[in-house]
């Protein structure tokens, strides 16, 4: 039983992979991001397009108080250009609670349909795998280095980068810049980290229960099911809301 | 587990789907919401103003009833004030003439009275002379005795 319980673990945490080493796909990561990220895409371009102002249907004032709560965070917490961080946000929020959502369905349903097909591995939760996390919490690091160019200068992010917090004497200049880029770096590791650890843990326990008597299921299912509903969209919205505070910190000058 | 191209493929396809949510999703949605928003403000803003202005409607409506209703009153104690002077001139013309009435009647009342009394000067005189002439037996000569007859009457 210990061997087949490792065994079940281990499978299921075993990527759908092309490729060796670094360049090794996650092929299920990329393919369930793809799809959900077009199911985003689609709901909201098919709401976009046909936006009524005088009668909006139903799907128009969830995805309309979608948007409004996306713009009041953003315009809270950003003074700058919102043209590209709010669409920013509401991406970052609703594509990682798209990908929180799968870890709702049962861990045993799609490796066991895909298995029907001959495909041995499949995980169908994006946030659990490191390279999806870390694919938007870099692009957010690029975005930071790239408003913070935006927002106080080349030379005025250079000097802040040599100069903070230490002080602007050259001998400091080391330190300073060890403890930006230290800094600057435990953004995106933080920030990616806190999703996919959050995430994977919550997979882990599933399949931990799911490895339970089918009639002892239930009980803890349910409950972890519940407290995740929490946790999914919460999860999002911590990286969405972190995501504004470093481009605005980045943004304005301090 | 472990970091590889598929980093790289999410970041891609992250950015491309920040691009299309700016280009294609974002702006429609929050031109749709400011217009409703704009459209909804102006709606309270005429909605306000015509409660404003009914106010003043009524307001004038008031003014315009209280005012007719002076009028009508004013009209109305013109109308009795005119009336009661119609009753009184009428009542002075009535008085008036009933007077003159009363006059001419007493007048000639006057007139018949002394006519009355001429005629009857004239009887006694006559009675008189024929008397006068009944007891002489003879033929009295009224021109002779005129200014006494006349005296005589006079005295009746």
């Amino acid at each position: 039983m210990a061997s087949s319980a490792t065994e079940y673990v281990t499978h299921h945490l075993e990527h759908l992979t092309v490729g060796d080493g670094f360049w090794t796909l996650h092929i299920d990561t990329l393919i369930v991001s793809w799809v959900l990220g077009l199911i985003f895409l689609g709901l909201f371009y098919g709401v976009a397009r046909k936006a009524s102002v005088e009668s909006p249907g139903g799907l128009q004032n969830i995805i309309e108080s979608c948007v409004e709560f996306i713009d009041q965070q953003v315009s809270d917490s950003f003074n700058g250009p919102k043209d590209f961080v709010a669409p920013l946000a509401l991406t970052i929020f609703v594509w990682v609670l798209f990908w929180n959502l799968m870890d709702l369905i049962p861990v045993d349903l799609f490796p066991e349909i895909m298995k029907l097909f001959g495909v041995e591995y499949v995980r169908i939760l994006p946030s659990a795998d490191m390279n999806a996390t870390f694919g938007l919490s870099l692009t957010v690091l690029v975005l930071i280095i790239i408003y913070s160019i935006k927002g106080k200068g080349a030379k005025g992010f250079g000097k802040e980068m040599f100069c903070h917090p230490f002080g602007s004497h050259p001998a400091l200049w080391p330190a300073n810049l060890l403890l930006n880029i230290v800094e600057m770096i435990a953004k995106p590791v933080s920030l990616g980290m806190r999703l996919f650890g959050n995430l994977y843990a919550a997979e882990i326990i599933f399949i931990l229960i799911a490895l339970l008597p089918i009639w002892a299921q239930w009980v803890p299912g349910v409950a972890w099911a519940i407290f995740h509903i929490l946790v999914i969209p919460l999860q999002a919205f911590i990286f969405m809301v972190l995501t504004i505070v470093y481009l605005s910190l980045a943004y304005e000058s301090h | 587990m472990g970091i590889n191209a598929t980093l790289f493929g999410q970041m891609i396809t992250f950015l491309v789907f920040i691009l299309f949510t700016m280009k294609f999703v974002w702006p429609p949605i929050k031109q749709a919401m400011s217009e409703r928003q704009k459209r909804i403000a102006d709606g309270l803003a005429s909605a306000e103003r015509s409660q404003h202005e009914l106010e003043l409607a009524k307001e004038r409506a008031a003014e315009h009833i209280r005012e007719a209703k002076a009028q009508a009153g004013e009209i109305i104690e013109r109308a009795n004030r005119q009336g009661a002077s119609i009753v009184d001139e009428a009542r002075e013309e009535a008085r008036t003439v009933a007077e003159r009435e009363k006059a001419a009647a007493e007048a000639r009342i006057e007139q018949e009275v002394s006519q009355a009394r001429a005629e009857l000067r004239r009887e006694v005189s006559q009675l008189a002379i024929t008397g006068a002439s009944r007891i002489l037996e003879r033929e009295v000569d009224p021109k002779a005795h005129q200014q006494m007859l006349d005296e005589l009457a006079e005295q009746v």
